[in-house]
């Protein structure tokens, strides 16, 4: 006999929802039409909880957790919408525009953006730090695609879905810190990669115009991720 | 740890050069029974039988250990103990700890600066000098602290450092 | 080797030292190698063969003696003759005063409150046992606290004993100890783990360096018992690369507790199998955050995962891992031995026993001491450290390192204990203790280790991340004297992003230094900003006394 699945009932944002045992507050949200900010996350790649746009609020625990990553319990009140919060969002999105040069304009996904898109909703209009205008390599040596790093912002989508979904391993990440990059093979171009097996899936589940198709003009570039709950339900893997 | 994967059939990868201290490196992975989390360990040897990591050996032991080369790449450059280029003939480590930065290591570091026109974690163009930042090498008693080439030297003054350094110029122009 | 035998080891070894009429202990822990001591060893030991006294007095290497700035230090046993800079000309004086009286000019004063009010458990044998020779830890009594587990107690009763001593996690965050120990215990997996955090990061603290030194069988033996306990049968120490000579100690402590099998399988006769691996790390602050270091251990970047699933469930490859402090794991074996009721007699209310402090920077006596917990900070900055060297003012205390705060004069008759510290802006993090005078500028300070925390950023999260690399620009900016008062909202306002939006402790606990002084030292900030002045005179732009009245 199968193992009965257990079920729970909290609320959220003062709605109360039921949920399957081992479901985390962003699926259980998401079922609801409740609408939680991510970034680092994906639907079919594992959570990572490192963006922390997602970060809600839980009576009795006195830290923000991570919607993504954190699984619900019995009787738990989950607030995601508080002025605090949304304080925080905006201002991770302050340091993230800040942190590389992300200029909209001249983007290839201008208008497809995902952290365009989240500043938008989040009415992110001006940036209060300064910009600290790294110095970042484009790397155009792969024959269908390009890296822009002055685009990423460390997600890690492309090094999870390479690894996860496709298991070529492509991408990595360098260094530590603000001096992180994400790197091919030895930090070398892309093109020359031995393990590269040119799938592109790293360009669409890119968030940003970091990754792109070649050939796109500003605003051009859409990503196409339909791929990717299929080939985890293929996988019989993950949630 | 995970079950060892030793009934697997392991193709042979061969060394980059007839180097005998890859031998060394092959023992330290030969230990750990070939595991992928044997990484840095591996990395260690290497680093302590060459003085650094460069690319024929990230490619060997990531074959070695079947770890992605990125992933070996990611790690060398995560940890600050692993460098990818070989470190001069001399090496001066300040110590930037707590202590130390109190007590005055902030103008030692600045007087090496300015005399050989490095950084930390750069070596001068003849190859001659490396300078290093630790963070905290745990002798805050004896503050400020720096190593010259393995020795530890205490309650140090900027004008003690330079002497030091000039001491190996002396000794080395001989 | 059987409990018997090892009975019969121990008596044999206690003989044999007591045929010697004097020991001379040297101590050979880094602080004194610094100053040479390993030269006084061999000095002292050619003066005494050139008396012909090999027989009558034992010259061995020790570990710390405490008093780091004096060294080399030497104790005489068993006259309890504490000399300190000790020079290798010095060592015929030295022998000849064990037949005549003591070198006068060398004798550090026996009632120096540096020694007298301290209180040693952790430290008991540091000073009088040679750390390279498991024969000289058993001899005074070690692993006699894993005979009795494995003997006498089940491990829920050792569980007990730890639970009821109140052991707090000595890594800096105060867990007690006994309630992680039942968690790991409870928790199923095929395998466990028990890990040793010897990574000890943070800039100002060498406790953890110091007690694997000077006495790494009894970090050994905890482990063991809290494997017992926990129901492990592998254990890893991962031990920071900077503190070879830590290494080279426990190196050969473990092959030592192997060959005497109280390591390896079917530990003394029993059914209990336990090993311990080392783990060097490779210089990376982060690994001391408890995920980030099981990563590091499996060969990976160290960056720290969320947490739940704690290690306590998911730990090590997925298996429950029990993570703990050398410090902590250091007090298990007297806990055993005496109780746990002992135990919880030391100390206050909620933090009990000792904590080993590493008291630095501005203050007359620097080196190790183990205090009660409780003890004032002015006692231990004024009485133990002597107070402030060239007739200087006291500014603050800085404890908890890159995580913890400065601590102002207001507060020195505090009590040190975990919630007080907390309660003023601190922690009690590792034990680093770093005394600051009027020569120290608070907002260079809180630069100093707002940039420690920028560069060791693991670079996973956002908040710290980017985060860090801002405050660090605005504080820059402060100090350079180019900071405005909007820049001033914005650090604080950034701090509380930092700290209540990162992922791991790292970030958590960054903002810690800068909020500590902006609540205490506020006016300094304003200086910079205002004035454009140092008060301190550190920072480069004009100094206060530079500026027209």
């Amino acid at each position: 006999m199968r193992a009965p699945v257990k079920i729970k009932t909290l609320t959220i944002d003062g709605k109360e929802v039921s949920a399957r045992e081992g479901e985390t507050i962003l699926q259980v949200a998401r079922e609801n039409g409740i609408d939680i900010p991510t970034l680092c996350y994906l639907e079919g790649l594992e959570p990572i909880g490192a963006c922390r746009l997602c970060l809600v609020e839980v009576k009795g625990i006195n830290r923000l957790v991570p919607a993504c990553v954190t699984q619900v319990e019995e009787g738990m009140e989950v607030v995601t919408n508080s002025e605090r919060l949304i304080k925080y969002r905006q201002m991770i999105l302050e340091l993230l525009f800040s942190e590389r040069n992300h200029t909209c304009s001249v983007c290839v996904v201008n208008g497809h953006c995902e952290l365009q898109r989240l500043a938008q909703r989040l009415g992110v209009t001006h940036i209060r730090f300064p910009y600290r205008y790294p110095n970042l390599p484009i790397d155009a040596s792969h024959e269908r695609f390009v890296i822009d790093h002055n685009r990423c912002v460390l997600c890690t989508r492309c090094v999870r879905v390479c690894d996860e979904i496709e298991g070529a391993h492509v991408w990595d990440v360098m260094g530590r810190g603000i001096n992180s990059r994400i790197i091919a093979d030895l930090n070398q171009p892309w093109g020359t990669s031995e393990v590269c097996t040119s799938c592109g899936k790293c360009v669409h589940v890119c968030p940003t115009g970091a990754l792109s198709e070649k050939g796109k003009a500003v605003a051009e570039m859409e990503k196409r991720r339909q791929f990717l709950p299929y080939l985890t339900v293929m996988r019989g893997g993950r949630q | 740890m995970p079950a060892a994967a030793a009934t697997l059939e392991r193709p042979r990868v061969t060394p980059p050069s007839d180097d005998k201290r890859w031998r060394i490196v092959e023992a330290t992975m030969r230990r750990h029974g070939y595991q992928p989390h044997a990484l840095i360990e591996t990395l260690h040897t290497v680093q302590e039988t060459f003085g650094y990591i460069d690319e024929d050996a990230m490619r060997f032991v990531a074959q070695a250990l079947r770890v992605p080369l990125s992933q070996v790449y990611g790690v060398v450059t995560f940890y600050h103990f692993f460098t990818l280029k070989p470190q001069g003939e001399h090496i001066c480590v300040v110590c930037l700890g707590t202590a130390c930065y109190i007590k005055g290591a902030p103008q030692i570091l600045e007087a090496i600066e300015r005399t050989y026109g490095i950084k930390p974690g750069e070596t001068t163009k003849d190859g001659k000098l490396s300078l290093l930042a630790a963070r905290c090498l745990g002798a805050c008693g004896l503050a400020p602290v720096a190593v010259f080439d393995g020795q530890v030297v205490g309650k140090l003054t900027p004008e003690d450092a330079l002497k030091q350094i000039r001491r190996w110029e002396e000794d080395d122009g001989r | 080797m059987t409990v018997d035998e090892l009975q019969q080891l121990a008596l044999k070894e206690q003989e044999a030292k007591q045929r010697y009429r004097c020991r001379i202990n040297v101590c050979v822990a880094t602080g004194c190698i610094m100053c040479g001591s390993e030269r006084v060893k061999e000095a002292i030991e050619e003066a005494v063969k050139a008396r012909g006294l090999e027989k009558e007095v034992l010259v061995q290497g020790v570990g710390c003696l405490g008093l780091c700035s004096a060294g080399p230090m030497i104790y005489v046993e068993p006259d309890g003759i504490i000399y300190h800079k000790v020079t290798p000309e010095d060592a015929p004086a030295i022998v000849q005063g064990l037949v005549s009286t003591p070198v006068e000019r060398l004798i550090c004063p026996p009632d120096l409150p540096f020694f007298k009010r301290q209180m040693k458990i952790v430290m008991e044998n540091s000073g009088t046992i040679d750390p390279e020779r498991i024969e000289d830890y058993i001899a005074v009594g070690g692993y006699q606290a894993l005979i009795k587990a494995l003997t006498e107690m089940s491990p829920s009763e050792v569980i007990e004993e730890v639970t009821k001593s109140g052991l707090r996690g000595r890594g800096g965050a105060g867990y007690p100890t006994g309630l992680k120990w039942s968690t790991v215990a409870k928790a199923n997996g095929a395998r466990k783990f028990v890990i040793c955090n010897a990574d000890e990061g943070d800039p100002g603290a060498y406790m953890d360096r110091t007690i694997l030194e000077s006495d790494p069988h009894r970090v050994l033996e905890g482990m063991a018992i809290a494997a017992y306990a926990v129901g492990a049968q592998q254990g890893f120490i991962y031990v920071r690369a900077e503190y070879p000579l830590a290494i080279k100690r426990l190196r050969t402590a473990i092959r030592q507790a192997e060959r005497l099998n109280l390591l390896g399988n079917n530990i003394l006769g029993t059914t209990f199998s336990f090993s311990v691996e080392l783990r060097i790390g490779a210089g990376a602050f982060v690994c001391g955050e408890e995920t980030a270091l099981m990563a590091s251990i499996e060969g990976k970047r160290g960056t720290p995962r969320p947490r739940p699933p704690y290690p306590a469930e998911y730990g090590l490859w997925g298996y429950p891992t029990l993570i703990n402090n050398v410090e902590t794991f250091a007090n298990i074996p007297p806990i055993i031995r005496n109780g746990g009721e002992w135990f919880a007699k030391i100390g206050t209310e909620r933090s009990k026993g000792t904590k080993v402090f590493a008291l630095a920077g501005r203050v007359v006596n620097t080196g190790l001491i183990e205090v009660p917990m409780g003890i004032t900070l002015r006692e231990i900055v004024f009485d133990i450290g002597g107070g402030i060297p060239e007739g200087k003012r006291f500014k603050a205390v800085q404890t908890g390192g890159p995580s913890g705060g400065c601590i102002p004069e207001q507060f020195l008759d505090l009590p040190v204990d975990y919630e007080s510290l907390t309660k003023v802006g601190s922690i009690m993090g590792s034990g680093g203790m770093i005394v600051m005078d009027e020569t120290s500028c608070m907002v260079d300070v809180a630069k100093f280790f707002v940039e420690f925390c920028m560069s060791e950023s693991c670079g996973k999260c956002v908040p710290c991340r980017v985060g860090t690399a801002h405050l660090y620009e605005l504080l820059r900016r402060i100090t350079a004297g180019e900071g405005t008062m909007r820049d001033l909202e914005l650090l604080e306002e950034l701090c509380d992003l930092v700290k209540s939006a990162s992922l791991c402790g790292l970030g958590q606990t960054a903002p810690n230094p800068v909020l500590s002084t902006l609540r205490y030292f506020r006016h300094e900030y304003e200086a910079h900003i205002l004035d454009k002045t140092c008060p301190a005179g550190v920072c480069a732009i004009r100094r206060a006394e530079e500026v027209p009245a």
